[in-house]
């Protein structure tokens, strides 16, 4: 199986790697997968005052598809607010980087990673977690 | 001069040796004849040259050229081995004790033989890879036709004690059949000595064409038959129909006489680079070898990089350096391999690791390099890893609730 170059790109040149505090209120962490699984994602957000995004940072154990995966979610993460980040889709990231159908469990824990780190964001200042629905497999 | 890819995979397969190549070619344009037509030049021809062959496959573990069938390789002859056992002896009973770490080859071939009514025990293995002698003798039933255990594991390169359970056989009465592939032209293996009744073996795991193996069925002290799995003109002694590969037999042939001629030297070599690749590699920090380290194959090193995933280790350099994982993003069915799981390794190591195979043609400057690579991408990997970074941290990962989808 021949990896996509936008693939390749992301896992040898990854952006956003690192680690923000997950003690600040303004950061809101997701932790998703299982070492059993052979997918751990840790993608973090940083949100200003008025709900933008200003930093993403991501960590990942797994395959080549699972760091692309994640390291575009953190690009694609700056810039938008928090209710904008909530539309980015996985289907979004296996058109982008050319995902073979064996990988797209990878960019589907991606997108739950977003919506984790969301998710802790909401809680840790006061706002209800959203419950998200099933989604509909493309 | 450094020539990349560097093939390291030489459990997968092995390049032929450019001797052996050279063996077969006449066998293709020229010396082209059916090993079978009796009546002119052109098979007799043939005929030799299959001969000469089947008593370079026999030298190679010490039994007599007429012990040896020829088949399309050991997966073939796996199942004729167990399905012909099976069928042979059922009047005897319809049991057959194996154990979990077996090849797919062998597993499935049991699988079958469950369908088809019969009963398979599978003994569980120990961390190193070993099944316990003392089970085996418990499993031992008076309905045991067949014991079949493999000489050598093709993931983690244990070797198993076979003399020791070929006895364990014998003594209640049962035949012993091992899956030699991995074995066979690396390590001396001899079937009286070892006390084998059926033995496996393939060409392109000795530098040998793909294609092309043999099933060894003894013949004296017990007599063994099988009945053939593939029926038509009643070849190799009416266990195995279909016309001879005459050019693959050929190249079998002199890849068996190679392999019996530079095998000890092949090993010495072989095995100081694996150690050095080995020891390396253990320098980097919760790196564990798969295993055991003692009875083992000499060109062989199964090792795990926690907190790193296999295919995202293999992604850093394989374009340059042909390794396989045991991780389940390189298997066809994403499961972690069955035989790290049966070592009772954790899935998060399963995940990790990395199989190296040496062969006749490995450099040092191979291994040099190598030894870099494989030392940079983890640490690289490392950085970007979660799970190290907890590690780092002294957090007890048994203790999170992950969130598996």
């Amino acid at each position: 199986m021949a990896y996509s170059e936008k693939v390749i790109d992301h896992y040898t040149n990854p952006k956003n790697v690192g680690t923000l505090d997950k003690g600040k209120k303004n950061v809101g962490t997701g932790l998703v997968g299982a070492p059993e699984c052979g997918d751990v994602m840790r993608l973090q957000i940083e949100v200003d005052e008025a709900g933008m995004i200003t930093d993403a940072k991501f960590k990942t154990f797994g395959c080549g598809s699972a760091i692309a995966s994640s390291s575009l979610a953190t690009e694609w993460l700056k810039g938008k607010s928090v209710d904008q980040a909530l539309t980015i889709d996985n289907m979004d990231i296996v058109e982008e980087l050319h995902l073979p159908p064996v990988k797209i469990h990878c960019s589907v824990l991606a997108e739950d990673a977003i919506k984790a780190a969301i998710n802790d964001y909401r809680k840790k200042n006061g706002l209800e977690e959203i419950k998200f629905e099933e989604r509909i497999v493309h | 001069m450094l020539q990349l890819p560097v093939y390291l995979d030489h459990n997968a397969t092995t390049p032929c040796d450019p001797r052996v190549v050279e063996a077969m070619v006449p066998y293709f344009t020229q010396n082209f004849g059916n090993a079978a037509s009796r009546n002119h030049p052109f098979g007799w021809q043939a005929e030799e040259a299959v001969d000469y062959a089947r008593e370079q496959v026999a030298k190679l573990i010490g039994a007599d050229p007429k012990e040896i069938i020829f088949t399309s390789g050991a997966t073939e002859s796996d199942n004729l081995a167990i399905k012909g056992v099976f069928e042979m002896y059922a009047s005897k009973g319809n049991h057959i004790i194996t154990c979990t770490t077996e090849h797919k080859a062998v597993l499935d071939t049991c699988k079958h033989v469950e369908k088809a009514g019969g009963e398979v025990t599978y003994l569980q293995v120990d961390a190193e890879g070993m099944i316990d002698l003392k089970e085996l003798e418990a499993a031992m039933k008076p309905t045991t036709v067949l014991v079949a255990i493999m000489y050598a594991n093709n993931e983690i390169g244990t070797i198993h004690p076979v003399k020791e359970i070929s006895a364990i056989a014998k003594k209640h009465g049962a035949l012993f059949f091992t899956d030699a592939t991995q074995a066979v032209g690396k390590i001396p293996v001899d079937v009286n000595k070892d006390g084998i009744d059926l033995l496996a073996m393939t060409a392109h795991k000795m530098y040998g064409p793909k294609g092309i193996g043999a099933l060894y069925v003894r013949r004296r002290n017990p007599r063994v038959k099988v009945t053939a799995q593939m029926d038509g003109g009643g070849h190799e002694r009416g266990m195995r129909s279909g016309t001879l590969n005459v050019p693959g037999i050929v190249g079998f042939g002199k890849a068996c006489e190679l392999a019996r001629l530079e095998m000890q030297q092949d090993a010495d070599r072989l095995s100081k680079m694996r150690d050095r690749l080995e020891a390396s590699l253990l320098k980097l920090e919760e790196a564990y070898v798969n295993g055991s380290r003692q009875h083992r194959l000499p060109h062989v090193t199964n090792i795990s990089f926690k907190y790193v995933e296999g295919e995202g280790l293999l992604m850093g350099f394989n374009k340059n350096i042909a390794l396989s994982s045991g991780s389940a993003c390189t298997s066809a069915s994403l499961e972690p391999s069955y035989v790290l799981k049966a070592l009772g390794l954790g899935d998060d190591l399963a995940h990790s690791s990395l199989r190296f195979g040496l062969g006749r043609f490995t450099t040092d400057e191979q291994i040099d390099y190598t030894i870099e690579q494989v030392t940079n991408t983890v640490n690289r990997l490392r950085e970007m890893s979660p799970l190290w970074e907890m590690y780092k941290e002294g957090v007890d990962m048994n203790k999170i609730e992950w969130q598996a989808h």
